[in-house]
C-alpha cells in the first residue's frame, strides 16, 4: 500500500483521483486472534495500532458494529488540550498532546492537527486564583500555560462581551499548544496505519456476548459468529456498561447524551478555541468556516444519540451571552453522542476482574483529546497485563479505595461532572 | 422535551425538574460495611432500556417523584410518588 505524499496527490490528480487504492482492507473475521478490540472508534483503532507498533502484537482484530468512527469519534467538538489541574490527569493528557503533535508523520495521514490555542475565561478574583493555580500545576509538570489579563484576551478575541453584567471577562488561561484536530481523519488515519501493520478491521460486526471459561476470556460472540481471543479490550464509550454487563460487571458509570452544533460557514471569526466555563460553552471555528460549539450534557441517563431542546436553548443562550454577534448566526447541524459519565469525571483504562478483559472507557466529555494516549496506554496494559504509570490510577478500584480523581469537585453525581 | 406527569401538578415540561439519578439504589444499613456502601454510592446498572429514576420538581411543587423512562426512546412509561414501587415494562 503506497504512502501518501504531495507527489502522489499530484500523480493521482492527473487521472482524476480515480486510482487511489483503498485505505484499509475489508477482511472476513478469522476464527481467533491474540487480541480482539471491541469498538472501531479512535480509541479502539489507536489501541490496535499501538499494539502492533509498540508491542509487536499484530494478530489483532478490531470489531465494530457499524462503520468505523461513527460513534463519539464522529460526534465531538474536536478540541485537544492538556490543561488539567491534577497531575494524574495532566500528565496523561500531556502525553496525548505530544502524540497528537507527531501523529500525522507517524500515521502518514493528514489529521489537520491545528495548535491554534485553547483559551479558558475567568470572571472573578476567586476564579482567577483557581486558574492561576491550575496553570502553575501545569507549568510544574512542564506543560505550557499562560495567565492572560483582560487586555491580552481582548487582543485575541475582541468580539467577546467583556462587560457582561453577570460574567464580566477578567482574563483567561491560555494553552497555546492546544487546538483542534479533524476528528474523522483520526479514525481513518489510525485504521489505515493499523491495517498496514496487519490488524484486521471488521466492520458491521456487533458483539452480542463475551465467552468466559474459568474466569478467563475465550472470545466474543458476534453477529458474524464466534471469534476466539486470548485477550479482549473494550473501547466502546457510551456503551461500556452494556458490554460490561455481558460479563456480570457493574461499573461506576452512567450514560448521558451530550450535544454539539455547527453553524453556517463564516469568514474567519474565532481564531482559537474559547471555553466559557461559567456558562458551560466552548467554541472553535472549523477550516470550512463553520462554528463548532457545545455545552453541558442534557443531564439524564440516555443512550439516544440525539438531544433535547432545553439543552440546545441553554447552549445557544450561553453562546450569545459570551459573543453577542452569534445571535444572527444560523445553526446548520446538531447531533448527540452518548458519554460514559463516571462518578468522579475521570476515565478508566485498566484490567478488570475477568482475566484477559481490559477496559478503556468512562471518558465523560474528554474522550476525543485522549484518543492517542488512551490507545497507547490501553495497548500497554493489554500487552503487559499491567498498566503504564500514566494510567495506573485510572482503575475501577479507585472508587472503593477512596482515591477518586475528582477534577471538578462535583462528588459522585455523574450528571454534574 | 420530556413532558413529565407530576403526581401532584400534572403534565409539566422537563425544565421544571432536576434529575437525580437511579431510583432503584437503596441506602444500606449503617453497619453494612464498605462494600455495600461502595456499591450504593458508585455502582449503577445503567440499563439501555427502561430506567427507574428520581426527578425533583424543583421549579414546581418541590416534591421528589419517580419516573420510569426509556433511555433510548426517551418515552415515559409511568410516574409515581416517591414512596411507591415502580414496575418496569418487559419490553
Amino acid at each position: 500500500m503506497s504512502r501518501y505524499s504531495a507527489f502522489r496527490l499530484f500523480l493521482n490528480g492527473l487521472t482524476g483521483h480515480a486510482s487511489w487504492p483503498r485505505a484499509w482492507r475489508n477482511p472476513e473475521p478469522r476464527s481467533s486472534y491474540d487480541v480482539v478490540i471491541v469498538g472501531g472508534g479512535g480509541h479502539g483503532l489507536a489501541a490496535a495500532y499501538y499494539l502492533a507498533k509498540e508491542h509487536g502484537i499484530a494478530n489483532v482484530a478490531v470489531v465494530e458494529k457499524g462503520p468505523i468512527g461513527l460513534g463519539n469519534t464522529g460526534r465531538n467538538t474536536t478540541i485537544v488540550r492538556s490543561n488539567y489541574m491534577f497531575p494524574q490527569n495532566h500528565r496523561f493528557y500531556e502525553w496525548s498532546l505530544k502524540l497528537w503533535e507527531g501523529l500525522e508523520q507517524d500515521l502518514n495521514f493528514n489529521a489537520m492537527v491545528s495548535q491554534r490555542g485553547v483559551l479558558g475565561l475567568f470572571h472573578s478574583d476567586g476564579q482567577r486564583q483557581i486558574f492561576a493555580r491550575r496553570g502553575n500545576w501545569m507549568r510544574l509538570s512542564g506543560i505550557d500555560a499562560e495567565l492572560l489579563d483582560r487586555d491580552q484576551v481582548r487582543a485575541i478575541v475582541p468580539q467577546l462581551d467583556f462587560d457582561n453584567a453577570r460574567f464580566p471577562i477578567m482574563g483567561g488561561l491560555l494553552q497555546r499548544r492546544g487546538g483542534t484536530v479533524r476528528h474523522d481523519a483520526v479514525a481513518w488515519g489510525y485504521a489505515r496505519a493499523a491495517d498496514r501493520r496487519g490488524v484486521d478491521i471488521i466492520q458491521h460486526c456487533e458483539v452480542t456476548g463475551i465467552r468466559i471459561v474459568a474466569n478467563r476470556v475465550a472470545g466474543v460472540e458476534t453477529t458474524r459468529g464466534f471469534i476466539g481471543a486470548k485477550k479482549i479490550g473494550l473501547a466502546v464509550a457510551g456503551n461500556t456498561s452494556h458490554l460490561a454487563a455481558m460479563v456480570g460487571l457493574r461499573l461506576p458509570i452512567e450514560s448521558h447524551v451530550l450535544q454539539a452544533f455547527v453553524s453556517e460557514g463564516l469568514k474567519p471569526f474565532v481564531d482559537c478555541v474559547v471555553t466559557f466555563g461559567a456558562g458551560h460553552f466552548y467554541i472553535s471555528q472549523s477550516d470550512k468556516g463553520g462554528l463548532v460549539f457545545g455545552g453541558n450534557i442534557d443531564g439524564y441517563n440516555s443512550y439516544a444519540q440525539r438531544g433535547n431542546l432545553p439543552a440546545m436553548e441553554h447552549v445557544w443562550t450561553a453562546g450569545v451571552a459570551l459573543m453577542p454577534a452569534l445571535s444572527r448566526v444560523r445553526v446548520l447541524r446538531q447531533w448527540g453522542g452518548v458519554m460514559d459519565m463516571t462518578m468522579d469525571g475521570s476515565p478508566l483504562i485498566c484490567r478488570t476482574p475477568v482475566e484477559g478483559l481490559y477496559l478503556d472507557g468512562g471518558w465523560c466529555y474528554g474522550g476525543f483529546k485522549a484518543t492517542p494516549a488512551a490507545g497507547w496506554c490501553h495497548a500497554h496494559t493489554i500487552a503487559n497485563d499491567a498498566p503504564h504509570a500514566l494510567n495506573s490510577h485510572f482503575t475501577i478500584d479507585r472508587f472503593r479505595q477512596g482515591l477518586t480523581i475528582d477534577e471538578r469537585g462535583a462528588g459522585p453525581n455523574p450528571w454534574l461532572q | 422535551m420530556h413532558r413529565i406527569d407530576c403526581p401532584w401538578c400534572g403534565l409539566r415540561d422537563e425544565i421544571e425538574f432536576a434529575y437525580r439519578g437511579d431510583a432503584t439504589v437503596r441506602r444500606p444499613p449503617a453497619d453494612a460495611g464498605i462494600d455495600a456502601f461502595y456499591e450504593y454510592v458508585y455502582l449503577r446498572d445503567n440499563p439501555r432500556g427502561w430506567h427507574v429514576e428520581w426527578w425533583h420538581h424543583a421549579a414546581g411543587c418541590r416534591q421528589w417523584i419517580k419516573v420510569v423512562r426509556h433511555t433510548t426512546t426517551h418515552a415515559i412509561h409511568a410516574t409515581a410518588k416517591a414512596d411507591e414501587d415502580m414496575q418496569v415494562p418487559r419490553s
